[in-house]
């Protein structure tokens, strides 16, 4: 595995000047799917929050959320091709108001069912019972957390976050989830609060099971590392840091080619609020849709047309690459 | 002209124009000691980090402080690791006060 450990980088081309593709190219890679056994739907920018890596831009503010009727297509097409995988996202997706209708349904079908979960949502109004509805459902419930410690979180994530965050999986514990031998999944996700990589994930899920056990007795099933991706809100703290030149140059530097397979978007499509289709979430923020020679929207989604499709990419890629990758189930390597 | 230029860092590998072989020697010693070992990566990059500040190299801090932190260390673990540093370099010029006491016991009555 290639990291950016030893900080002295023998390859210092700028980022900018390399496109993803020609870099597959260089090693005789060429990105396509393998499959689709995921459908990832974002339901919206609507957030409680809005934190500084958001690459939705997501906020309470963001009037862009799903209506049923496209909610409604996205379940005809779990139903008529019976995708194994639903993982829903947002912005805070609890608060559209077709989330709790996505989530019946797909599980009536029988579809794994996986949510985003910013923890602090459960807070709002009317949200007090998703502990109990998740568990009713089986939702495998992935929560952002970017550290065990309140300075970092609250951070990223807003003042007060860190705090209601504890109180959150304080309360997904009671009703099983994370707790051993219930099936319940708790998953928690890392993202470094800055311009750097993540750490290696094995080790830092270790340092969190013992200081959120030893600190506030919460147990967890997995925890995510995710590299910030250099677009929308991320990429403008980048800029205004005056750092992007340097987190581009250590995404390239730390290019790792066997991440490759195990990219998201070989075995995901992504759908957005308005039910048209991207390759991943970070394709749909800067709405770069499939390629033009597929169908582009659910309601002429067929699987079978996505597999083996070309991949649409650009210099973010370089994000779910570096050093031991990254995707919404965390590593690659 | 500054004494220490940031880019520099990122420059480091030209310094392999007139004798590449030594610091292909260099580099593969350099990379080998931060692997996991005996001690794991953070733990080494906190003493990267220690010698870095004892050794007050611009360079080795800001690499270090970025090593530490895509390691998973936090502030506080990286603040000891410095206070490390500072109070063995403390402890390692307050001893030599015995010298100047041996010193001056040495012509005193």
């Amino acid at each position: 595995m290639s990291t950016a450990l030893p900080v002295i980088q023998t390859e210092f081309a700028a980022a900018f000047s390399v496109d993803f593709d020609e870099k597959l190219a260089s090693c005789g890679i060429e990105l396509r799917a393998s499959r689709v056994d995921t459908l990832q739907v974002n339901v919206g920018k609507l957030c409680n929050q809005a934190c500084k890596h958001c690459h939705v831009d997501a906020a309470p503010a963001r009037t862009e959320i799903m209506t049923r009727e496209t909610a409604r297509q996205v379940i005809d097409a779990i139903r008529k091709f019976r995708i194994p995988t639903v993982d829903i996202t947002g912005g805070a997706p609890e608060l559209n108001p077709s989330f709790r209708y996505l989530v019946r349904e797909a599980r009536e079908l029988g579809s794994r069912v996986i949510v985003r979960h910013n923890l602090t949502v459960m807070f709002e109004t009317g949200q007090q019972h998703l502990p109990q509805f998740f568990r009713e459902h089986e939702v495998e419930v992935v929560c952002s957390l970017p550290y065990f410690l309140e300075q970092q979180t609250d951070a990223q994530r807003g003042r007060g976050v860190f705090e209601k965050s504890i109180a959150a999986l304080r309360r997904l514990n009671a009703v099983g989830y994370g707790i051993e031998n219930t099936g319940l999944i708790l998953n928690l996700v890392y993202n470094p609060v800055g311009a750097f990589l993540p750490p290696a994930q094995e080790g830092i899920e270790v340092d969190f099971k013992r200081e959120l056990m030893n600190r506030f007795g919460i147990s967890f099933n997995h925890l995510f590392t995710i590299t910030n991706m250099p677009i929308k809100r991320f990429l403008d703290y980048l800029r205004r840091s005056g750092n992007e030149e340097r987190y581009m140059q250590k995404l390239l530097a730390a290019f790792n080619p066997a991440t490759i397979d195990g990219l998201m978007c070989r075995n995901l499509v992504s759908v957005d609020w308005t039910g048209r289709l991207y390759d991943c979430d970070f394709n749909q923020m800067l709405e770069l849709g499939v390629a033009p020679e597929l169908p582009q929207t659910i309601v002429n989604f067929d699987p079978e047309t996505f597999t083996r499709r070309r991949i649409m990419t650009g210099s973010h890629c370089f994000g779910c690459t570096a050093g031991a990758g990254s995707s919404c189930g965390g590593a690659i390597s | 002209m500054a004494y220490y230029e940031e880019d520099d860092l990122q420059r480091f590998p030209e310094i392999a124009k007139y004798r590449p072989d030594l610091f292909e020697k260099f580099m593969a010693w350099y990379q080998a000691c931060q692997e996991d070992g005996a001690l794991n990566r953070r733990e080494k990059a906190l003493i990267g980090l220690a010698v870095a500040h004892a050794l007050q190299c611009p360079y080795c801090i800001d690499a270090f402080s970025q090593s530490c932190l895509e390691a998973g260390s936090n502030m506080e673990q990286m603040t000891e690791a410095i206070h490390m540093a500072s109070a063995i370099r403390g402890g390692a010029a307050l001893i030599h006060g015995l010298q100047s006491h041996n010193s001056v016991n040495k012509v005193s009555m």
